[in-house]
C-alpha cells in the first residue's frame, strides 16, 4: 500500500517530460492516418481531404521545423472545425457528427503532440475512434481492417518505453500483432459471456436511410442501382431439398397504387391473415443482411409470420422494428397454393384502379383483347405474354428513357427494359383489361452454394413480377420477364448475357472464390454480428442448460476470466528450471539404477557408485564405465561443458536400461 | 504535502511490517520474485480503463458486436500487458555491486551488475532522484551516480527497480535494499603549507650506480668491461665507457598526524589528504602515521588508496 502511495506521489511531482521521439511520432501519424482512412467513407469529402492535408502538413512541419504548432493557429482551427461540423450536420451530437468532430479533434491533438504523454492520449483516442468506425458497418472485412488499426496504436505506446534495442518500423509492429493474437482467447471469452443489454441505455438503435435494398416504392432508377449491386442480400438454408429454380421467388413488397410513373404499396394494408390453401410446404432459415427497413423477404408464399413480425393480407411480412443488424429468422411457406380464392369488392376495386389520362394506347389494346377473348381472362394473359415474347421486346439494364405515358412508350416504342418495366406494364395492361392485378417486388433466383449448403441471394437478384386474380385460382403469380428472357428465371441474373453492367468476374474460378468468401462472411454474420441476447441465452442448450440468465452469464464471465487469469499467471510465474542439466541427468540415472536395486549411498561419489553399479550389473559394466567417464568429464574436465557432450551424456542416460541379472 | 506524505509512509512501514519486509538490508545477490514485485495501473492505465468502459457501454448500447469484440480485444491486450510487465521483473537478479572511488562532495559511480536469463526490456532503476533505463540481456552493467557528502562509509540507500513495459498501462516495481556500502574519501583542503620534512640527507642523494644512461666518458681503470660501449669506441681513439647515473633521490614524505598541532581532527584529515594527493601527483613516496595505524613508506595508486581509506575511516 505504501508502494501505491509512493507511486501516486511520484506521479504528482513528475519532472517535465522529455521530447517525443521521431519514431513514436511517425507511429502516431500512422495511427491517425489509419483512423482517418476508416472514417473517410462516411465523412464529408472536404473534411477528409482537409484532415489528411493537415496530418501531412504537421508531419512535414515536425520533420523540418520541429516545434509545437502555435496556439494562435490551433484555437481558431478548433473553432473552425466545430463550426464546420455544425454547418454540415446541424449539431455535434449523434454518431455521424460526433465521429466527424472526433476525427478533427484527433488531428488537432496530433498538432500539439510533443511529449510521450500526448502520444499516449492520442493513440488511446485513436483506439476509441476505431471502435466508433465499426458503428457504421460491422462486416467482416471492415472489422478486420479496423482491427488492423490497433497495431500502430499499440506500437505507438510500446515505442514510448525506453528500450534501446533498435528495430525497423515493420518489425516493430510484430510484437503488437503477437499481443493481439494472444489476447484473442480472453477477448472471445469476454465477448461471449458479457451480458448484453436488453434495451439501449440511451438513444435508439441507429436510424439510417436505406442505402441499398428494396424500397416500398418502385421507380426505375432505384432498381437499376440495385440490379448492379453484387453484395449479398440474404442467405437461405432449407430444412429439406431446396425448391426448384423457377420457384425461388422471395416476396417482399406488394404494390397496389399506380400514379402513371411509380408503384406504391398501400398505406394501410389490412392485417388480416390471408386465406391460403397450401398443397406443399417448406421450412427454411433466412439470414438477412441489414436493410434498415422492416420488410422481411419470405419464400412465396408464407404461411405464417416468423417470430417478432407480422404478416399482412397480401403476404407481406414486416418485422416489429427495422432490421439494422443482420437478422436470422425461420419461416414456412407454400410452394403450391390457392391464395385468397374469394376477393371482396373493395379489394377488387383497388386492384383495378388506374390513373386517368395515362397510356391511351394501352387501354385501347386491352379493350381490343377483351373484345376478342370475351370473358376468358387466361387467354388475355396469354396474349400479353405472347406479345412480350414475340414482338421484339428485349431485356436490358440500360433502357431508353420513357416519356409521360410510360407504359405506352414502353409497349409500342422502346420495347427494352428489365423486370420492373415488364411487371409494371403487364399489370397496367391487365387492369386496363379488367383483370385484378398487382405488382410484387422481392428477390428471385440466387446462387446455390454447394459447400455451405445454402442459397445466396444478392441484391442484384432483386426482381419484380405481377400477380393477377383469377376466379377459382385466387392470386396467381405471372412473371412477364420470363416471357422475354426465360433464362433470367432459370439461371438468375447471371443469364443477363448481353448485359454490359454485369461485372467481368461473374464467372469461373473467381466466382467460386467469391462463394467461398461468402461462406466466411456468413459465418461472421451468424457467429459474431448475430450473437445477440437471444443467441446468448440459448448458447448452453447443447449442454443441457436451457436458459442462461444474466446472473449465470456473470458467473460464467467471472469463471472464464479466472481461468484465463490463472493460465496467464502460470505463464508469468513460470521460470525455466535453472538447475544443472548434467546433475539432473545423473539423478535420472540414479533413479534407474535405484529401481534395479543399486541405490546410491549417502556419501558415495559418482565414480565409486557407478563402479559398484558395474559390479552389480556385470553385463552393463562397459556402458556404466562409459557413463561414468562422461560424467566425470562434464563435471571436472572443463569449467563449462560443451553443449554437444552434455547432449550426448543425456541421450546416453535416456537410452540406458538396467537389465536384471537373473 | 510531501512531508505529510512521508510521515504517512513511515507510519505505514511501521504498522505493516509485512509489506516492508524487504526494507531490511539484504545480502547480494538479490533475485526478484513474485512476492516482492508490486504492480498497479499507471495514471494513463486508469484513464484508459475508463475509456474502455465507455467503449464497452457504447458498443453494448448500439448492440454492435464487432465494436464489442474490438473493445474486448483491447481489454484483453491490456490485461496481458500487465502480465508482461510482471514478467519483465520476475527473475531479474542483481548479482553484485561495484563502486569507484570518490572524495566527499563528489558523486560516486555505483555499478549495478544485473543478470537475467531472457531479455528484459525497458527496465528502470531509481536511485536518489535519478532514473536510468536499460535493457537486461544476459549480464548488464548499469551505472548510476550517488552523491556523497562526508567521508566514511556510505551505505547504498534503498533503490527501486521498475518498469512500465510494454504499453505504459501498468507499473511493476520492487524495492531493493542491498547490504552494501562504499567508502568515501575525505575531501582535501584547497591550499595550505607543504609538509615539513626532516633535514635533507645529502649522503643518500648522489652517485651510485644507477639505471639510466647519462653519457659516454673515457675509460678509467677499474671500470667494468661490461660497461664499455664497443660500437662507439670503434669510431674513437680510446675506449668509451657508458656512464650510468643514479637518479636523483625523490624526497620521501614522512607524514605524521602528531605533527599537526592545534588543528581540529577534520582539518588534520583534510590537510593529510591534500598531501597524499600532492605526493601521488609528484610520484613521491610517503609514509603515514595515524592514530591506530601506521602506513609504511611506499608510492603508487594502491598506496594512495590505502592512505585515503585510512583517513576516511578515522573516527
Amino acid at each position: 500500500m505504501n508502494a501505491l502511495f509512493t507511486a501516486i506521489a511520484r506521479g504528482r511531482h513528475r519532472r517535465a517530460q522529455e521530447r517525443l521521439g521521431d519514431r513514436s511520432f511517425d507511429l502516431l501519424c500512422i495511427t491517425t492516418a489509419f483512423v482517418l482512412a476508416v472514417h473517410a467513407g462516411h465523412l464529408p469529402v472536404w473534411l477528409s481531404i482537409t484532415l489528411f492535408a493537415a496530418l501531412g502538413l504537421r508531419w512535414w512541419q515536425r520533420r523540418h521545423r520541429p516545434g509545437r504548432v502555435p496556439g494562435w493557429l490551433r484555437v481558431p482551427a478548433l473553432l473552425l472545425l466545430v463550426a464546420a461540423v455544425v454547418l454540415d450536420y446541424g449539431n455535434v451530437f449523434g454518431r455521424d457528427p460526433g465521429s466527424a468532430l472526433a476525427a478533427g479533434l484527433l488531428v488537432l491533438k496530433l498538432s500539439e503532440s510533443e511529449t510521450p504523454r500526448d502520444a499516449r492520449v492520442g493513440a488511446a483516442f485513436g483506439c476509441f475512434l476505431l471502435m466508433a468506425a465499426l458503428l457504421f458497418g460491422q462486416g467482416l472485412t471492415a472489422t478486420l481492417i479496423v482491427a488492423l488499426g490497433l497495431l500502430p496504436a499499440l506500437t505507438t505506446w510500446r515505442s514510448l518505453e525506453p528500450t534501446q534495442i533498435p528495430i525497423n518500423l515493420p518489425r516493430q509492429l510484430l510484437p503488437a500483432l503477437l499481443l493481439l493474437m494472444i489476447s484473442l482467447p480472453l477477448a472471445l471469452a469476454a465477448f461471449v459471456f458479457l451480458p448484453r443489454l436488453s434495451s439501449p441505455l440511451w438513444g435508439t438503435s441507429s436510424t439510417q436511410a436505406a442505402t441499398t435494398g428494396l424500397s416500398d416504392q418502385m421507380s426505375p432508377s432505384d432498381f437499376t442501382e440495385l440490379l448492379t449491386d453484387d453484395s449479398p442480400a440474404m442467405r437461405v438454408s432449407f430444412d429439406s431439398a431446396p425448391p426448384l429454380k423457377n420457384l425461388r421467388y422471395f416476396r417482399a413488397y406488394v404494390m397496389w397504387d399506380y400514379d402513371g410513373k411509380d408503384w406504391r404499396r398501400l398505406d394501410s394494408p389490412s392485417d388480416a391473415a390471408p386465406t391460403i390453401e397450401a398443397a406443399s410446404t417448406i421450412t427454411y432459415h433466412i439470414n438477412l443482411e441489414p436493410t434498415h427497413q422492416r420488410v422481411l423477404p419470405v419464400l412465396d408464399l408464407p404461411l405464417q409470420a416468423p417470430a417478432q413480425s407480422q404478416m399482412h393480407a397480401d403476404g407481406e411480412v414486416f418485422a416489429d422494428k427495422p432490421v439494422n443488424d443482420a437478422l436470422d429468422y425461420t419461416a414456412r411457406s407454400a410452394l403450391r397454393y390457392r391464395f385468397q380464392p374469394v376477393l371482396d369488392p373493395v379489394t377488387r376495386q383497388h386492384a383495378l384502379q388506374l390513373p386517368p389520362d395515362f397510356d391511351p394506347r394501352t387501354h385501347a389494346l386491352a379493350a381490343q383483347w377483351r373484345q376478342r377473348f370475351g370473358r376468358n381472362d387466361a387467354a388475355i394473359i396469354q396474349a400479353a405474354l405472347q406479345m412480350f415474347h414475340n414482338d421484339g421486346f428485349s431485356y436490358t439494364l440500360v433502357p431508353a428513357p420513357l416519356g409521360h405515358d410510360a407504359v405506352d412508350d414502353f409497349l409500342f416504342n422502346t420495347r427494352e427494359g428489365f423486370c420492373e418495366h415488364y411487371a409494371s406494364s403487364f399489370t397496367v395492361l391487365m387492369r386496363a383489361a379488367g383483370i385484378p392485378a398487382r405488382v410484387v417486388t422481392g428477390y428471385q433466383g440466387g446462387f446455390w452454394n454447394n459447400i455451405g449448403q445454402y442459397l445466396l441471394v444478392r441484391n442484384s437478384d432483386a426482381h419484380a413480377w405481377s400477380e393477377v386474380w383469377l376466379d377459382g385460382h385466387g392470386w396467381v403469380r405471372i412473371d412477364p420477364t420470363a416471357a422475354v428472357r426465360p433464362q433470367r428465371i432459370n439461371l438468375g441474373t447471371a443469364a443477363g448475357g448481353s448485359n454490359p453492367l454485369l461485372p467481368w468476374y461473374e464467372s469461373g474460378v473467381l466466382e467460386s472464390l467469391r462463394n467461398h468468401w461468402d461462406i466466411v462472411n456468413r459465418w461472421w454474420n451468424e457467429g459474431v454480428i448475430g450473437f445477440d441476447a437471444l443467441r446468448q441465452r440459448g448458447m448452453l442448450t447443447p449442454f443441457g442448460i436451457r436458459d442462461v440468465d444474466t446472473d449465470m452469464l456473470e458467473k460464467l464471465l467471472a469463471i472464464s476470466i479466472a481461468v484465463f487469469g490463472a493460465a496467464g499467471l502460470a505463464w508469468a510465474l513460470w521460470r525455466r528450471p535453472e538447475g544443472d542439466p548434467a546433475l539432473a541427468a545423473m539423478r535420472a540415472l540414479e533413479r534407474k539404477l535405484g529401481r534395479a536395486g543399486v541405490a546410491r549411498g549417502r556419501s558415495e561419489g559418482p565414480q565409486h557408485y557407478l563402479r559398484r553399479a558395474g559390479r552389480a550389473l556385470p553385463t552393463q559394466r562397459a556402458e556404466l564405465d562409459h557413463l561414468m567417464r562422461c560424467y566425470i568429464d562434464l563435471r571436472y574436465a572443463t569449467a563449462e561443458p560443451s553443449p554437444e557432450s552434455l547432449r550426448m551424456f543425456r541421450r546416453a542416460v535416456r537410452n540406458f536400461q538396467p537389465r536384471h541379472v537373473v | 504535502m510531501r512531508a505529510q506524505f512521508q510521515r504517512l509512509q513511515q507510519w505505514v512501514e511501521r504498522r505493516l511490517p509485512a509489506l516492508t519486509r524487504h526494507r531490511r538490508q539484504e545480502e547480494l545477490p538479490i533475485e526478484l520474485h513474485r512476492r516482492r514485485i508490486y504492480i498497479v495501473p499507471t495514471g494513463f492505465g486508469l484513464a484508459f480503463t475508463v475509456l474502455l468502459l465507455v467503449m464497452m457501454a457504447g458498443s453494448l448500447n448500439y448492440s454492435n458486436n464487432a465494436a464489442l469484440l474490438l473493445t474486448c480485444m483491447l481489454g484483453a491486450a491490456t490485461a496481458i500487458s500487465m502480465l508482461i510487465a510482471f514478467r519483465t521483473l520476475n527473475g531479474l537478479r542483481l548479482r553484485g555491486l561495484r563502486a569507484g572511488h570518490a572524495i566527499a562532495g563528489e558523486p560516486i559511480d555505483i555499478i549495478f551488475d544485473m543478470e537475467a536469463t531472457r531479455l528484459r526490456q525497458a527496465v528502470r532503476l531509481d536511485l536518489d532522484e535519478q532514473t536510468r533505463a536499460f535493457d537486461v540481456q544476459g549480464r548488464t552493467d548499469v551505472t548510476l551516480r550517488l552523491p556523497t557528502e562526508e567521508r566514511g562509509w556510505l551505505s547504498l540507500p534503498r533503490f527501486r527497480i521498475w518498469t512500465t513495459w510494454p504499453l505504459g498501462l501498468f507499473r511493476a516495481w520492487s524495492w531493493m535494499h542491498a547490504n552494501y556500502a562504499v567508502l568515501v574519501w575525505p575531501r582535501p583542503e584547497l591550499s595550505g603549507p607543504a609538509p615539513t620534512l626532516p633535514a635533507e640527507d645529502n649522503r643518500r642523494q648522489r652517485l651510485h650506480r644507477g639505471e639510466d644512461l647519462a653519457a659516454l666518458r673515457d675509460y678509467r681503470s677499474g671500470d667494468s668491461m661490461r660497461h664499455v660501449a664497443w660500437k662507439a669506441s670503434a669510431r674513437h681513439e680510446s675506449l668509451l665507457v657508458k656512464d650510468y647515473e643514479q637518479p636523483e633521490a625523490r624526497q620521501e614524505w614522512q607524514l605524521d598526524w602528531r605533527q599537526l598541532h592545534g588543528m581540529s581532527n577534520e582539518a588534520r584529515i583534510a590537510r593529510l589528504a591534500r598531501w597524499l594527493g600532492e605526493a601521488q601527483a609528484q610520484g613521491r613516496p610517503w609514509s603515514l602515521w595515524l592514530p591506530g595505524e601506521a602506513i609504511e613508506l611506499g608510492s603508487g595508486h594502491a598506496h594512495y588508496a590505502r592512505g585515503m581509506s585510512a583517513l576516511a575511516l578515522l573516527p
